[in-house]
Order: C-alpha cells, then sequence, then structure tokens
C-alpha cells in the first residue's frame, strides 16, 4: 500500500527533526559533555532541527554513551522501550561501541549493543562534537534511503 | 492534616545529565526527607588497574572523570613518583599547573552554564559554553584531546609548551578575563539571580566541617579549604595567588567562589607561563615501583582529589583507591536538601557540581528479594571464586595463595 499524504509528512518531520534523548549508561562523562557541547553555540545542532528531550516518550533518537554497568542495565533497557517506534540509537564513545577501556571491569556488562540493538557506532574517547553531528546525518541519510526503498517496494 | 508523597528523581532525569537516583519526600512543597542513591555509574576501575600496569593504569584513571581527567592523572603520577623516590623536572611540574588550571577554567565555566540552565536562565548556559569552547581548544593545542589531555606520565609530562603556545594562551586568557568580568558582575549584583540563589541549600560553617565537604562548597561555607595552598603540589609553591572563600553559605556564595576562582586561575597560568623555568620534560621511572603505600592529593575543580596507592614492588599496584571531591560532597547533600522547596532541588544538587562517575567507587549488593545486603570478606569471595571454577571442572582450593595483608 502507497504511503497517504500525512504518512509522507510525518517520515520527512521525521527526517528533518529528529528529537534526541541522552542517556548516561555508566560513562566518563567525557562524551556527555561533548553531547551537550553539540547543543551549545559553536556547534548548534538546533539549527538542523535536532532537539533534546527530557523524556523517551517524545524521543526519535537515543543518543547513549558509557560502557553498560550491571546498575543502569535494566534502566536502558526500560527506556529503550519507553520510546515510541520508529527508534534509533547512537552508541556514542569507543565505551559505548565495545566497553573501550573498561570491558572486563566486573561490573561492567558491555557496549551498548550488549543490552539493546543499535544503528550507529560512533568510536572516539571522546567523541568529539563534529562527529556526533555527523552520526546524526548518517542516521538520517540511511533513513531517508530506507523510507524512499519503502515507498518503491510499495509501489 | 499533611500528607507526605515520596518522589523518586532519576536515575534518568532531564536536570541529570548523569545516572543518579534521589528518593525525595515531600510535605506539600517541602522536602521533608531525602535519600541519594548513587552507584549507576560504578564500573569498578580500581579493581581494573590491580590488573594493569602503572602505566596502563593512567589511562583508567584518567576516565575517572572526563572533566577533570588532568587532576586524577596527577594525582595517581605524583603517588606513583612519590613511591619511586623521583622528582619531576621543574618545567613538567609548571605543565601540569597550566593544564590543571586551564581544566578548572572549563570546568568552572560549565558549572555556571549548567547552574543557569537549571534555574532557568539559558542565555547563560549558552554565553559560558561558548566561552568555554576557547579553553577547550587551548586543551585541544597542548594535549592533542579536547576530554583526556593524556599529557601526563609517571615523571613528568608528554608534550612540551611552545612559545607560540603561550601567546595563543594568553589571547584567550584576555578574552575570557573580559567575559568573566561580565559573569562576576551578573553574579555579584544581578538581583533576581541573587533572590533565586540566595539562602537555598544551605550548609553552615559548622555543618560543612561535620559532613567533611570539599572544594567550593566548603569554602563558601567560609572554610579556607584549598590544597593548592595547605599541601602544594607541582608549581604552586612558587605561584603567587589567593585561596578565595566566600562567607553566604549557600548557593548563591558556591557560585560567588566559582567565578572568582576564574579570575585567580587566569592569574595562575599568566604567572606560569611568564615564569617558565627551561628544564627537562621527563624524569626517567623505574619499571617496578618498590613496596609502600602512599596518599597524594590534588585540588580538583571540585575540590580535594585523593589517591591512595599501595605497591608491592612489582610493575602493577597492588590497591588503588580513588576519593573523588563529589564523593566527600554527597554526604552534606541530604543535609542541604531538607527544608528546601522541590523546585530548588535541581540546582541544589547542581550547586556542588557534582560528577558521578567520580563518586561511584562501590556498590552495595542487595538480595532481590529479601532486600537484604551482602556484604563479602576476603575468604568468602577465595571460597566462591573456588566453587564457580568447580562447577567448571578446576579445583582451585590447592593452590596456595600469598596471606592478603589488609590494612584499613
Amino acid at each position: 500500500m502507497a504511503k497517504n499524504l500525512i504518512e509522507k509528512a510525518i517520515d520527512w518531520g521525521r527526517r528533518k527533526s529528529p528529537w534526541i534523548i541522552h542517556f548516561n549508561a555508566g560513562a566518563c562523562n567525557g562524551c556527555d559533555i561533548e553531547v551537550v557541547d553539540a547543543l551549545t553555540p559553536r556547534y548548534d545542532v538546533e539549527r538542523f532541527g535536532i532537539l533534546q528531550q527530557g523524556t523517551p516518550r517524545h524521543a526519535d533518537v537515543l543518543v547513549c554513551t558509557g560502557a553498560v554497568t550491571l546498575q543502569t542495565k535494566d534502566r536502558l533497557k526500560q527506556i529503550y522501550e519507553q520510546m515510541p517506534e520508529p527508534k534509533f540509537v547512537i552508541a556514542v564513545g569507543t565505551c559505548a561501541c565495545t566497553g573501550g577501556v573498561f570491558d572486563g571491569c566486573y561490573c561492567v556488562n558491555g557496549g551498548i549493543d550488549s543490552v539493546i540493538p543499535v544503528d550507529v557506532y560512533l568510536p572516539g574517547c571522546a567523541a568529539r562534537p563534529e562527529a556526533i553531528i555527523d552520526a546524526v546525518n548518517k542516521l538520517l541519510a540511511s533513513l531517508e534511503e530506507q523510507q524512499k526503498s519503502e515507498e518503491n517496494t510499495d509501489e | 492534616m499533611s500528607k507526605e508523597i515520596t518522589i523518586p528523581i532519576g536515575p534518568q532525569h532531564p536536570s541529570l545529565k548523569e545516572p543518579g537516583c534521589f528518593t525525595i519526600t515531600l510535605d506539600g512543597e517541602k522536602v521533608v526527607k531525602a535519600v541519594v542513591g548513587v552507584g549507576y555509574n560504578h564500573r569498578g576501575l580500581e579493581k581494573a588497574c590491580e590488573a594493569r600496569t602503572y602505566i596502563q593504569d593512567l589511562y583508567i584513571i584518567e576516565r575517572v572523570c572526563g572533566i577533570c581527567s588532568h587532576t586524577h592523572s596527577t594525582a595517581f603520577c605524583q603517588a606513583v613518583e612519590e613511591l619511586a623516590g623521583v622528582v619531576i623536572p621543574r618545567r613538567a611540574a609548571y605543565i601540569r599547573v597550566i593544564m590543571a588550571e586551564l581544566e578548572r577554567l572549563h570546568s568552572h565555566l560549565l558549572w555556571l552554564g549548567i547552574a543557569g540552565h537549571e534555574i532557568g536562565f539559558d542565555t547563560l548556559l549558552m554565553y559560558s559554553w561558548r566561552d568555554r569552547e576557547k579553553v577547550l581548544d587551548l586543551l585541544a593545542m597542548l594535549g592533542g584531546n579536547r576530554v583526556n589531555y593524556g599529557i601526563n606520565t609517571p615523571g613528568g609530562v608528554r608534550r612540551d609548551l611552545e612559545p607560540q603556545m603561550a601567546e595563543d594562551i594568553k589571547t584567550v586568557l584576555d578574552y575570557i578575563e573580559e567575559q568573566n568580568k561580565y559573569y562576576i558582575h551578573l553574579a555579584l549584583s544581578e538581583a533576581t539571580l541573587a533572590a533565586r540563589l540566595g539562602g537555598i541549600g544551605y550548609l553552615s560553617r559548622d555543618d560543612a566541617i561535620k559532613y567533611g565537604s570539599v572544594g567550593p562548597v566548603s569554602r563558601a561555607s567560609g572554610i579556607p579549604d584549598d590544597v593548592r595552598v595547605i599541601d602544594q603540589y607541582a608549581a604552586y609553591d612558587d605561584i603567587p595567588f589567593d585561596a578565595i572563600t566566600d562567607d553566604h553559605c549557600d548557593v548563591f556564595g558556591r557560585a560567588v567562589v566559582r567565578v572568582l576562582e576564574i579570575m585567580e586561575s587566569i592569574k595562575i597560568i599568566r604567572y606560569a607561563l611568564d615564569n617558565m623555568p627551561d628544564s627537562e620534560l621527563v624524569a626517567k621511572m623505574p619499571r617496578r615501583i618498590p613496596e609502600g603505600e602512599v596518599i597524594s592529593r590534588t585540588e580538583a575543580p571540585r575540590g580535594e582529589d585523593i589517591h591512595y596507592i599501595r605497591a608491592n614492588g612489582t610493575d602493577k599496584p597492588d590497591r588503588v583507591h580513588v576519593r573523588a571531591p563529589s564523593e566527600a560532597n554527597w554526604h552534606a547533600m541530604a543535609h542541604m536538601l531538607e527544608g528546601d522547596y522541590l523546585a530548588d532541588v535541581p540546582i541544589i544538587i547542581a550547586a556542588i557540581d557534582p560528577c558521578y562517575s567520580c563518586t561511584d567507587r562501590a556498590i552495595v549488593l542487595q538480595d532481590s528479594d529479601s532486600g537484604k545486603e551482602k556484604i563479602w570478606d576476603w575468604q568468602g569471595l577465595r571460597q566462591y571464586s573456588i566453587d564457580f571454577y568447580k562447577k567448571r571442572g578446576f579445583d582451585a582450593s590447592q593452590i596456595k595463595v600469598a596471606e592478603k595483608k589488609i590494612i584499613i
């Protein structure tokens, strides 16, 4: 079934203005301040329509930092489940991708993908704000392709 | 009759950038009881340090906290140097001071922005974070990275400060000084800020001593507690500066202490750049660190940072313990929150500049059914590991282990 106008508008809105939520799953704070940095004047991702939200229920993209500790494991799962579909996850920083220097610690579960599915992996210690913007961009580009291919197959 | 309600704040919460859980009991709008729950960020890095060499530990220690990474690595390196009996070259000490003060600049500007955000003054957030970017550029120029600079190494520093860099730093400092004068004006004379921050999160001088507060929190309660003055390390003994104190004892006082400290940091960096001696950058360090134990202190942007190392004569430490400044300040938190309004809770929490990743050094295991806490001693842990491996077909009970000396 081809997409109607409203569905197309929703797709467009999702592409042009993704709302993000930031969760620290056990990071050293380095990537977290870089995520906040990306929202402040020099990088200012708001000009691309990217807006930080306080609650997972309003967010499209979960920006997650840090190796998952045993304490945050269940919370991370809960937050992911609270997000409405379709939802995307960006793992920011080496710790979020693989566990980084904390891999193998007794209280560390591993990277973000050991708990929830991850769409974009962004290595770096700490990941620079430019890289974070690029990661969101790449996510949006792949989303656009996906939406287009959906439309084509529908027809 | 009043009815008390308990609300949990966190671990994921819009006003908290890091996971921490506060259970707040309210009577109407007033906080009657606050329980601070931390430990979400516990990664077990003290244990990880024991399994790695001193050089490898440095990378773990830098990642205790991404905001004050330099102060942690300085404290760690100082401890290792003291154990090995090495004195670092003077120029290295000066470079450490310059990095530490640049880090304090960026951390205090960051705090100012967060504080502005918590009281709904987002313009201040944008202003101070814009200025902070310039400091981050300097840190990136000196250390090669915006966060976790990796400039320290046991025995000295890894990179030199070129004359051109000194010029660049001075240019930025002039700019920051000009901006900071505006922030001081804002903090000291703006009526709305004084009305919003004054009187909340009260911590008297006696209470600050009782709860063991450190850093800007205790200095805002009138205690001249600054490790740079009372236990001088690196090159602070050469450099003239004032320890800032304030007697407001509230969130307003903490803001004043921080903006005035930015001025002092600028003064320190300028003096250090002008009076930097020429020397080697690294002193030769032995690979095996002699047996012994040591405590090393530095002044982090948030207060006194203590590192404890016990060495056993090998290239790996026997025990590493980190007492980060935020950990000391948490104890006063419940006391500061009680009696204030719910709307003031975020700014009171933000006023100690909490760093959860610094704090979370331990977790307590709690049985999910009975809710009982469980503490393991050394024998219990060993027995557990023997049983664990027995199930997998390996009997470890016959292996002799050296008697563990436990010093508490």
